[in-house]
């Protein structure tokens, strides 16, 4: 039995270990974050700030400051670029699980197809520029993400389990199928709506591709975004610097520039306990099965 | 010729009946039409010299010119190989580490702490990879950098890490796992969990060990599952993701050896060079390629694992 134990203890340490690891990288940015900037700059990064200051948080809250304009942004493309994807993947989920519809396999079909066979990046740029989605905040909403035909599938399988015999009462009550699918089936499926949220939310979240590809304008700068041109403009003030000799130009300061990244995952960690419950689920359901 | 007729009509009558739902997918429909199938056409710029003022259909065609100037660059086997073999080190450590944690979890009984550690995995996931390059470089800055310090308690000189191209395909590695294992193993933990309780009062009463049941109930289980997604991951080997090598190297041109990748080179074709009939030509390349090998793999994975396919 001893050994038996002794494996026990070596695996939970393993785990332990690896759960660290996994946050630990975090932990540090949220510690040179609030660390007194000249101590940044005479010890380098730690991850146990010998002086402590909130200065880089004050600085990013004040009004005005690049990083509130892009926290607005991506807080604006996310719920608004979400709840339009909600919407058009719910109602069209409807129509592929109605069993009326005759046609609704060749439907899925038609989305199908576009799900395996994509033609890449180079016509989806030419396609947004002639559809002038480029340098205004629908380049950032419409494209690539306000409909997915993984999560319409989703939500079409969730659908084919509500029991039929529920429309064909709701019909014969005299209700029509707008009623029927707001009134009776989106009540039923907060499970999967919920799913799907998260899905679209987070990518748009997340999303600096939108951002990279059709908007050159700083205004417009989504918050991951932001924080990538802070990044290759400062490697390319270095370099600059380090050719003129001069210094006069000023950096972001460490602490300004770690303090950004940590308020950008801000709304995530606040969403973490309903992500995490849902993400499993949806997982489990979209990558096994496909 | 009848028979095509009354389809015809039937999809119409249908219409007619079923209004409101046809309407209902409408709006999805005209999305996937605009951003699905009206950009096939556009590969055609692959053959052309692409002009944005005249557009697809005036512009010059050159024939394979364009991929003849991919082909001919020292680029096209740079590339093709930094991206095959940056995604066969994530997929075989990434399998790996998964699966490892997913055992261990499910030896611990303790459902609290596989609970915690569990979400706490998963945190990375969650995160851009543009945070995690700031997380990057605080461990690899030259002069600030938690790994320059350690080295410097050793006695080792400082390494500038973002010259050194041979260090990089490890460190990606490395933050590929990171990212990713955490959400993988909650995919395999899933698969065990289905396994049926009773193989294993059977072990026990034949007075197997847990290892044994490890290994031969478990493991061998589980591989359909991990046989079928690393297949799935081998379809999709052409393409890289650039997100996380952009976000990551971005346009730092003295690592691109060892971490440009078909996607990043397409991307710099696209936006910074200019050259949209180039990057065209290298993603049909991609894209034809990439479509065998995700066929392949798939009817691979049918002959060997019947409910398995994707499609």
């Amino acid at each position: 039995m001893k050994t038996f134990s002794i494996s026990k203890t070596v695996m939970y340490a393993l785990i332990t270990i690896y759960s660290a690891l996994s946050l630990l990288p975090m932990l540090l940015v949220l510690m040179i974050s609030v660390t007194d900037e000249d101590a940044i700059l005479k010890n380098g990064y730690s991850l146990f700030p010998e002086k402590f200051s909130l200065y880089a948080y004050k600085l990013i809250f004040t009004g005005g400051s690049q990083v509130m304009r892009s926290y607005g942004i991506s807080i604006i493309v996310t719920i608004i670029g979400t709840m339009l994807a909600i919407l058009i993947t719910s109602m069209a989920g409807y129509t592929l699980a109605n069993k009326n519809v005759k046609y609704r396999n060749l439907l899925s079909l038609y989305f199908f197809i576009t799900m395996i066979f994509s033609a890449g990046i180079v016509p989806w740029y030419l396609m947004n520029r002639s559809l002038g989605l480029t340098n205004n905040i629908l380049a950032l909403i419409i494209p690539s993400l306000l409909f997915s035909p993984f999560n319409l599938f989703l939500v079409r399988n969730f659908m084919n389990g509500v029991p039929d015999s529920l429309r064909e009462s709701a019909t014969i009550d005299g209700a029509s199928d707008i009623t029927i699918a707001f009134r009776i089936y989106l009540p039923l499926c907060k499970p999967v709506l919920a799913t799907i949220a998260l899905f679209y939310g987070l990518d748009y979240w997340n999303n600096w591709w939108n951002a990279i590809m059709l908007i050159d304008s700083k205004d417009l700068y989504p918050l991951q975004f932001m924080l990538l041109q802070m990044q290759s403009e400062i490697s390319m003030l270095n370099e600059m610097t380090m050719l003129a000799g001069s210094s006069d130009i000023t950096l972001p300061s460490e602490s300004v520039k770690m303090a950004t990244a940590v308020v950008t995952i801000g709304p995530i960690i606040f969403l973490y306990p309903y992500l995490q419950k849902y993400f499993v689920k949806g997982l489990v359901i979209g990558s096994v099965k496909g | 010729m009848e028979k095509k007729q009354r389809r015809g009509f039937g999809m119409l009558s249908d219409i007619r009946r079923n209004g409101t739902s046809y309407l209902l997918v409408l709006p999805a429909m005209a999305y996937t039409f605009i951003f699905g199938y009206m950009t096939y056409p556009y590969m055609l710029i692959a053959f052309q010299r692409f002009n944005y003022s005249k557009g697809i259909f005036h512009s010059e065609w050159i024939g394979l010119k364009n991929f003849e100037f991919f082909f001919r660059s020292n680029k096209a086997f740079t590339v093709t190989f930094n991206t095959i073999f940056l995604n066969l080190l994530f997929i075989v450590f990434g399998t790996l580490t998964a699966l490892a944690i997913s055992l261990i979890l499910n030896e611990l009984r303790k459902r609290l702490f596989v609970k915690i550690s569990q979400s706490i995995m998963l945190f990375p996931h969650f995160i851009s990879w543009i945070v995690i390059s700031y997380v990057l470089y605080a461990f690899f800055s030259m002069d600030m950098g938690i790994v320059n310090k350690l080295l410097n308690q050793f006695g080792i000189a400082p390494v500038n890490w973002y010259t050194e191209q041979q260090a990089w395909p490890a460190i990606l590695t490395v933050m590929h796992v990171w990212k990713g294992a955490g959400m993988s193993a909650v995919i395999y933990l899933a698969t065990i969990t289905g396994i049926d309780d009773t193989l294993y009062e059977a072990a026990e009463i034949d007075g197997a060990s847990r290892w044994q049941m490890c290994m031969r109930i478990t493991v061998p289980l589980m591989m359909p599952t991990v046989v079928i997604l690393s297949l799935l991951s081998v379809g999709k080997i052409m393409y890289g993701d650039f997100g996380m090598i952009y976000a990551l190297i971005g346009d730092n041109g003295t690592l691109y050896a060892t971490t440009d990748i078909i996607d990043t080179y397409v991307f710099r074709s696209l936006r910074q060079i200019g050259n949209p009939s180039e990057a065209m030509a290298v993603g049909l390349f991609q894209s034809v390629v990439g479509f065998i090998l995700v066929f392949g793999t798939n009817a691979i994975t049918r002959k060997f694992f019947k409910d398995g396919a994707l499609y």
